[in-house]
Parts: structure tokens; sequence; C-alpha cells
């Protein structure tokens, strides 16, 4: 059984009896490996998922050296640029991520992309296989930059269709996202596909009294756009019912306290007529949806739908504008099993045109693999977008074309990690990534202790980290911003905010970052 | 060492801990042999392994020090069953919530959103429906946490909002475990 002191408690390995190991190495390779030897961690990304692996990690291996790489110079991943800015009390984290970082264990690494370009020329990038070479493991924590496509025409070819991820990234102040500058003020309808939280929190942003976001730490960008928004209606589509949504509970709760804003009330024909019979999480959301707003469109400015059993088939141009969207046409569907939330789903030949020269596509994040990927012998699923893994985050192995077809066991990576949405695919809450990074942390606490083989980089010696990573990129290290430094632009980050009544006025620019620092 | 030392029993003191020989620890048990003794001295004696020190000694603990030490005579007992089965009972004062008491004592509770019920990363399970009953009900938002929270349980509450009270003393409170078992159909 495991043993543990307490939440900082380090774990005493003549104590600890570890379980068999599921790695697919010959036992005979393992060497009895002492708690107090070196290792060091290289973890890409500064999101959740990587900051509470490393602390996991730092919790049970007392010796671990942990090096945290980080593409801007600003950390904290989707927490900073994906968590809502009307939900302040998620970003607590922080607090947390920082203590981890405060470590003298701990060195931040940011503005350093791994194998990809950076934002700007003052920036390092840093070839994967300099990173293998000095580290006796790596994980991959660095989340989900790209978003999944509906594949339909206009979507590429039409003006006012925005990416969701990116409209996200936009009024959170993410540098990549600066330049999207969505016009609101085109039209009175919004149409968002895909009926996740993200489209939720798209939904409220849009709905929401612009005074109510002006004192929150959203971009002065986003707000000066919001402020001339004329949207007035909101539709949430989803191919599938309200029994089937992705959203949680608390986004739509959110939704339906919205002042002068009416929801449109629910398809009750998709939802069981007792709502008793249904497992709680179901039948609580279900209620939500069902009560509805103590309103109705017709007495508030603003309002917003559930359009269920709509699958998108195109976008049209727009009769005044042809270049731009004025409209998207759906398929209607058929759920097999409407009160199945795994019910499946056909098209009906009937159609159906929501008109709206806005619209957002929010059917998910995905992840990209890294280059170098493939020379390093990780199996990246491109159709799944995830790191290969044994499901506890072990990096599974590229399997070798040799003619073989014995050889058919995947066998993990040496010291190749992964956790996050890289690991799980876009999916969960705070709660959900960090149970999920403790997954991980355990699995490589436990093959560091068990004497599994790690990278090679520590066979004939000792992984030398950060310090000959720098040494091996040169001058260009010197783009690096630490901790310190982050501190630095964080405090002109709340300078800005607190004369204008925010937290927080974030730099949106990758430049203005790196001047704020001293 | 004498300063990790002085700094346990500080805590410990803290809330209500001394490590006096009367101390009510009855009805601890404990899942191994060699931890069979008071929590106060397993308490010290694993701090004083050199590998038992905290990972991050050098940061001021943040969160912890909303406790309130209570006073003689007034104090309420707590037990926290944690993922390991082992059993932890604290002294503290009427008001201070569980979230607070579990970080305040080093068990392994994150409360990620810092008490703010805005995540289910306190979730803890009571144990007995006489006490569940005996709190105030849930409100909403907690609720729609706890729906996300994994291994909800009929009797499921978050740390953050479960105040300590009279009616509450002895109340007893399991972690839910962490780790889940991996199914076959995990691996993809």
């Amino acid at each position: 059984m495991l043993l543990s002191f307490g939440r900082r408690a380090a774990w005493p390995s003549h104590q600890v009896h570890l379980r068999a190991s599921v790695r697919n190495f010959s036992v005979s390779r393992c060497v009895s490996r002492h708690a107090d030897a070196p290792f060091r961690l290289a973890v890409v990304g500064s999101g959740p998922a990587g900051f509470y692996t490393a602390y996991r990690v730092m919790s049970k291996l007392p010796q671990a050296r942990v090096d945290m790489y980080e593409a801007l110079p600003v950390p904290f991943g989707l927490v900073r640029h994906g968590v809502a800015p009307d939900h302040p009390e998620v970003k607590n984290c922080q607090e947390k991520f920082d203590e981890v970082a405060t470590s003298p264990n701990f060195t931040f690494v940011g503005n350093v992309s791994i194998g990809l370009p950076g934002h700007q020329s003052e920036h390092c990038t840093i070839p994967l296989k300099v990173l293998t070479s000095h580290y006796d493991s790596i994980l991959f924590a660095y989340g989900a930059s790209e978003d999944k496509k509906l594949h339909i025409p206009g979507e590429s070819s039409l003006n006012g269709i925005y990416s969701a991820r990116q409209f996200v990234g936009w009024y959170n102040g993410h540098p990549d996202c600066t330049e999207l500058a969505p016009d609101l003020s085109r039209s009175e309808e919004a149409v968002i596909i895909g009926q996740g939280n993200v489209a939720l929190d798209v939904a409220r942003i849009l709905l929401e009294d612009v005074d109510v976001l002006r004192k929150t730490d959203i971009s002065e960008t986003a707000l000066a756009q919001l402020a001339q928004s004329r949207v007035k209606r909101v539709h949430v589509v989803g191919r599938r019912g309200p029994m089937q949504a992705a959203f949680t509970i608390k986004e739509v709760r959110e939704l339906m306290k919205l002042s002068d804003v009416s929801f449109h009330g629910v398809d009750n024909s998709l939802m069981p007529e007792a709502l008793d019979t249904l497992p709680r999480a179901a039948k609580r959301l279900m209620e939500v949806l069902r009560k509805g707003t103590p309103t109705n469109p017709s007495n508030t400015p603003k309002s917003w739908s559930l359009d269920s059993c709509l699958s998108p088939k195109a976008f049209v141009g727009s009769k005044l504008n042809p270049s731009h969207v004025g409209g998207t046409e759906f398929y209607v569907t058929k759920l097999e099993d409407p009160f199945n939330p795994r019910s499946s789903v056909s098209l009906t030949e009937e159609t159906m045109t929501l008109p709206s020269d806005i619209a957002f596509r929010s059917v998910g994040y995905k992840s990209v693999a890294l280059p170098g990927f493939a020379e390093a012998g990780i199996h990246f699923d491109e159709k799944r977008g995830v790191i290969k893994n044994d499901g506890v985050g072990r990096a599974i192995q590229l399997p070798t074309d040799t003619g073989n077809s014995i050889e058919t066991q995947p066998s993990a990576l040496p010291g190749v990690y992964c956790a996050g949405w890289v690991k799980n695919g876009p999916t969960g809450v705070i709660a959900s990534t960090m149970r999920d990074a403790f997954i991980t942390g355990d699995a490589v606490v436990q093959d560091w202790l068990s004497g599994a083989p790690f990278l090679g980089s520590s066979a004939n010696g000792t992984a030398e980290g950060w310090a000959a990573v720098s040494a091996d990129v040169g001058a260009l290290s010197k783009q690096v911003v630490t901790w310190d430094q982050w501190r630095q632009i964080d405090q002109a980050e709340r300078e800005r905010g607190s004369e204008k009544g925010k937290e927080r006025d974030k730099f949106t620019d990758v430049g203005d970052m790196l001047n704020s620092i001293t | 060492m004498s300063r990790t030392l002085s700094r346990s029993l500080a805590r410990l003191s803290q809330v209500g801990f001394r490590p006096s020989a009367n101390a009510p620890y009855k009805s601890f048990t404990s899942t191994n042999a060699s931890l069979k003794c008071a929590p106060t001295l397993r308490a010290l004696q694993s701090r004083q392994l050199p590998l038992s020190r905290r990972a991050f000694s050098t940061t001021p603990q943040r969160r912890h020090g909303h406790v309130t030490p209570p006073k003689a005579g007034e104090e309420l007992w707590v037990t926290f069953i944690d993922k390991e089965g082992e059993e932890h009972k604290f002294a503290v004062s009427a008001g201070d919530n569980l979230l607070d008491i579990a970080q305040a004592n080093d068990l392994e509770m994150e409360g990620a959103c810092g008490g703010s019920c805005a995540c289910s990363t306190c979730h803890v399970i009571v144990e007995g429906e006489d006490y569940y009953d005996k709190m105030p009900e849930p409100e909403d938002d907690e609720n729609d946490m706890l729906d996300l929270a994994f291994g909800l349980t009929e009797t499921s509450r978050l740390g953050c909002q479960v105040k300590m009270t009279k009616e509450l003393d002895g109340l007893v409170v399991r972690l839910p475990s962490m780790t889940r078992n991996m199914q076959a159909s995990d691996f993809q």
C-alpha cells in the first residue's frame, strides 16, 4: 500500500511498497533508485496540468528539480487565457501555482517554446531533442492550441465566422488573438455552434451587461468592442439535445441569472417528463433548463435559446454582402434515444436556416504534435489530438515498422509523460485536471522509485536541466523570462488595472510584457 | 530539527492539540501497525524523518491560519478519514470550516478555488446520515459543484461550506479516494 504523510510531506522510500509496474520493459533492466537520487523533470506548458503534476512530483520526490517551459512570458495557460473574466474565483488556484514556483527546486523558463517558432523576435525556441538530452524526464502539458473545424462550405471563405477558442483568447487578452477584432455591431443575432461550456461562456460574454464586465480583468479592447455590440439574440446550437449536451450546470444557471436576459425555453420532448427518474446531476441540470428565466423574451432586451437537433450544413453569404456570412444552414437531426446521454443521432432530409451575420464555431479544442515528436518516438494520435498514453500518463512508443506482427503490444516510452488536455482531450474543469495531473505525477514518482528506465541523459551521469539547455542554445537564452520577471509583469498589470478600477489590465502584446520587465 | 519540531508543535497547538497523555484518542485506529500511536506523536515522528520535510519549506503558508484555536472546554471534535483509511481527529472551534481545518493540519485536501465554492476539490463524504441531516442544506452553487465531484455520494459536501457547530461535535468525514480504477476502455 502507499502511505503519505500529509499534503506536502515527502514520501520516505523505505516505507513504500510499490505496486507492480505496468510498464512494458524487462524487469531485469530495472535498478533500485534511492528516493534522494537527483531527478530532473522538464514540464512543457505552465497551465494547471503542468503545475499540478509538478506539485505532485515535488511533494513526493523532495530531490526533484523541475524546469517549466512556457511559450509566453506569462504563466498559467488557460487559467489566465481561458477561464472567463467573470469567474475570478476559479483563478484562485494561481496562488497554489505561485507557491510551487517559489520553491528553490523549481525554475520557470518563460518566453521559450519547444520546437515551435515564437511569438516575436525576442523569443527563444528550443528543439525537442535538446530537451530530451538534458533531462531524466519530460512532461508534456501544453494543452490544446487549435480548434476542431466543422468542415462545411463557407467556413473558411466567409467573413464573420469566428472560432470560439480565439474569441475566448481575445477577450482574455491572449497575444495570439488580439487580431481577431470580431465585428459585433453587424447583427442583432449570433449563432454559436456547439453546446459545451465554452459555447455558454461566449454566450454569456455576448449577453452580459458590459458594466459588469468592466470590473473584471477582461481585455480593454474586448470591452470597447463589446460596448459597441448590437447582439441581442443568441442561439446556442447543438446536433443533439439537452440530455446529451456537454455544458455543466453552473454555466447554465449563470445565464439564467443574467439581468435583462430571457431564456426561450427548452424543448420538453427531449427530456423525460418525470425528472426524478434521472441521476442527480442530469436531474438538477434539466430542472434548471425547464425552469428557465422568470422573464420571457418579449419583455427583456436580450435573450438566448438552446437550439437542439441541428447539424451544420453550410454557412451562406449575406445577400447584401456575399463575402460575409448571412446565415447558417442546418440539417434537422433525429435522436435515436432522446433521454439517453449517449444517444446516437442521424441526419434527416429536413433543413432549416438560422439567419445571423455573426457565427461562432465552438465544437472543441484540439492539441497538435510538437516538431520532433516522431524523431523522439512519441506517438501522437492525430485523430483524437492527444499524445498516446497508457491512461495514467505514460507516453506510448511510436510503433516501429519491423514487419513483425507479433510486436502488437504498445510499450511505454521511458521518461516521457503527459497530463491535461494533451493527454485526455479538451475536456474537464480545474478539479478534474488536478485529479488527473496527480495520477500522472504518481506514475512519474512510482517509475522513478522503482528504478524504471528514464531518458538516456542520466545513464552516464546526472542530467543538468536548464543550465545545460541554456548553454546549448547560447545567446538566445537571454530572452528567457524568469519567475521574478513574471512577477514584475504581474505587478505592472495590477497597477494598470487599479487605475481602471479592475484587478488587472493584462498586456495583450508580448513586446509590452517584456518591456515591463526592468 | 528542533525548529521543525517546534513548528509542528506550534501548528498543532493552533488547533488545540496538546501533546499530553490524557487527550481523548481512544477511537483512533490506524491501518499500519507501525503507526499505532497517538496522532500527535505520529505526526511529530513523521516530521522527524529527514525526507518528510515540506517540499516547499521556504514558502510561507498562505491559506493556513484561518482556523481559530478552541478555548479550553469549548473544543469541538472532528475526525477526517484520509485516502489511506487513517483517522485524524482534531479539536477545533465553532465556525471553522472543514477545508481550513484539513489544510491547517496538512491533510491532503486542495481547495483549488481557495474556498469560494467554485470547484469540487474539497469534496468530503459525511459519515452517518444523522450528522449530514444536522447540517444546513447545501446551496445551489455548492450542489452545482458537487454534481461534478468525483465519487459523489448521498452525504457528499464541500469542505469549504461546512462550518463546525456544537451540533456537529464528533463529526466524521471521509476524503474520497482520488485514484480511480483504470478500465480497459481507458487504453485507447
